[in-house]
């Protein structure tokens, strides 16, 4: 084991900015992107309902 | 997939593969989250403290799977730009387009730890090593193809003008890694390489494989899942789209 | 029979767009006063430091003459796409390859020649010696076609696209780096004290690639547009 305790894990070695800096952006923008995704696909399944429900308003 | 070839061809019609992509991305997300964790658990209480860069070096696990999957995924947005302009199949187009978003997103993940890898280990955020400059001009090809795929309205030309310019790319992306390289000797530059300098412990190279699993898992999801939501901007009107809709 | 054929169209194509261009000169002198002003700006931002100046300078004109011979890019089609006749060319028994590559000397001999010549005069700015000023020929007469043969396929894809100027530099540009890094390259080789060879030998690699696939990936991506 490379860690003594919690804060020794967090501390890096004196890296921490830059190893954190690092795990948390990649981590956030994994995040972010499959977020991003649903949004999007939100987003056309509420307009493509709105429009099927006018059609059947119209038929 | 249960019985032979011929369901390839079925799936190469969106309608078909809409429900197939809809059932498979939630696996490959999950293997994905399976083989971060044990790409990170490696990375992390396994791989021992580097001698010469500390924990620094940690930066690693991310740094090279994600410039690995970059070059990765420009490669296969070619292979579907490219088989989308041979057999005119609609699918081709979609697949590049939903894997450019991204295939960008690892370059900048890779040039924004390779910056944060490079400010401890080299004094400077940003120093013109051959391989982030390359990885930079990289960034820029795949903003290239995501502007020119959203300036033109038209989906159909905007999948083939893109799929033009895949391959444009995709041919000089050697060539300017070549010249990079060469210009980068030339220079004299950086003479600490960030991937070469600590010894390569199998223990690194297993993290560092488990971690790019872990991103190509997670690219073939998102690509899968971005796939589903073109295919029903497209083609949303049709009439099995509606089934979708209840 | 068909060899003569050929050629005798190509001379054609270029002669059109040479007389075209010609009557409105401001074309061809926008590119070339763009590349002098853009050199000129490089001293008055760094300082008039002779030594200083004499090191950036293969950098500083390569970026120039890059930047300048883009700027006319956009115009290689645009003008035909509107009147309409780049259709009727597409439609015409001439291989649309040939009549591309017509199009793409005429750039070169309206944007890219003028350039190389002006490039020794503006060396002269930066205190470049007679040799390097003949590398600093050599390399753009080398590199100057590559840059009308690549741009020709951005300016065949933006084609009537919104934002097309813009988004023609962010496609090119990338695609533009090896020639400039070889290009500068050999300019700066030359004044280190090594030989210039291998850069322009390069150079001159990237021209016969760029010429043997450019003209195709152009024709693919103008029927493209003009669907």
């Amino acid at each position: 084991m490379n860690w003594n305790s919690l804060n020794d894990f967090l501390a890096m070695g004196g890296y921490a900015l830059y190893v954190w800096g690092s795990f948390g952006v990649t981590a956030l923008t994994m995040l972010i992107e499959p977020l991003l995704i649903r949004k999007r696909r939100n987003d056309i399944l509420r307009t493509l309902r709105r429009e099927h429900a006018a059609e059947e308003c119209s038929a | 997939m249960k019985n032979s070839q011929m369901n390839w061809y079925k799936y190469a019609s969106p309608q078909n593969f809409y429900p197939l992509a809809g059932r498979l991305w939630p696996w490959f997300a999950a293997a994905g989250a399976a083989f971060a964790l044990a790409g990170l658990w490696i990375g992390f209480f396994v791989a021992p403290t580097d001698a010469q860069q500390g924990e620094g070096y940690r930066i690693i696990f991310v740094h090279v799977p994600a410039s690995w999957m970059s070059m990765f995924i420009y490669v296969v947005m070619a292979f579907w730009a490219g088989l989308g302009l041979a057999f005119n199949t609609r699918l081709s187009g979609m697949m590049a387009s939903a894997l450019a978003p991204t295939g960008a997103l690892f370059t900048f993940i890779a040039l924004w730890t390779g910056a944060l890898w490079g400010k401890p280990m080299w004094g400077a955020w940003w120093v013109w090593d051959a391989r982030l400059t390359s990885e930079l001009i990289l960034l820029f090809l795949y903003l290239g193809f995501l502007a020119l795929q959203a300036a033109i309205d038209d989906p159909r030309r905007a999948d083939r003008a893109g799929a033009v310019l895949a391959l444009v790319g995709v041919v000089n992306v050697p060539i300017i890694y070549f010249s990079v390289k060469w210009w980068n000797t030339l220079h004299q530059g950086a003479s600490v390489s960030l991937t070469k300098a600590p010894a390569m412990a199998h223990t690194m190279l297993w993290g560092m494989l488990l971690m790019a699993l872990a991103f190509w898992m997670y690219s073939i999801a998102t690509a899968l899942a971005r796939v589903r939501c073109i295919i029903l901007e497209r083609e949303g009107h049709n009439e099995w789209a509606k089934h979708e809709l209840e | 029979m068909k060899q003569v054929g050929i050629i005798s169209v190509l001379g054609a194509v270029v002669r059109r767009d040479l007389t075209i261009a010609l009557r409105q000169k401001s074309e061809v002198l926008t590119t070339l006063f763009f590349f002098v002003i853009v050199a000129s700006l490089f001293p008055l931002g760094i300082g008039p430091e002779t030594a200083l100046l004499r090191r950036i300078a293969p950098g500083i004109l390569w970026v120039g003459a890059l930047l300048a011979a883009m700027l006319s890019l956009q115009r290689m089609f645009a003008a035909d796409y509107q009147d309409g006749s780049l259709e009727q060319m597409v439609l015409s028994p001439v291989p649309l390859g040939v009549l591309v590559s017509g199009k793409i000397l005429a750039h070169w001999l309206l944007a890219g020649l003028p350039l190389v010549l002006i490039a020794p005069l503006l060396g002269l700015q930066f205190d470049l010696d007679g040799r390097s000023l003949a590398i600093l020929v050599a390399s753009l007469l080398l590199g100057t076609p590559v840059m009308s043969l690549v741009g020709a396929i951005g300016a065949a894809l933006t084609l009537g696209v919104r934002g097309g100027g813009v988004l023609l530099s962010l496609l090119i540009l990338p695609l533009y780096i090896p020639v400039l890094i070889f290009g500068a390259g050999a300019v700066e080789a030359d004044a280190a004290g090594m030989s210039a060879s291998g850069h322009l030998t390069l150079l001159a690699a990237l021209l016969s690639l760029a010429a043997f696939f450019a003209p195709w990936a152009t024709t693919a991506a103008l029927r493209i547009s003009l669907e």
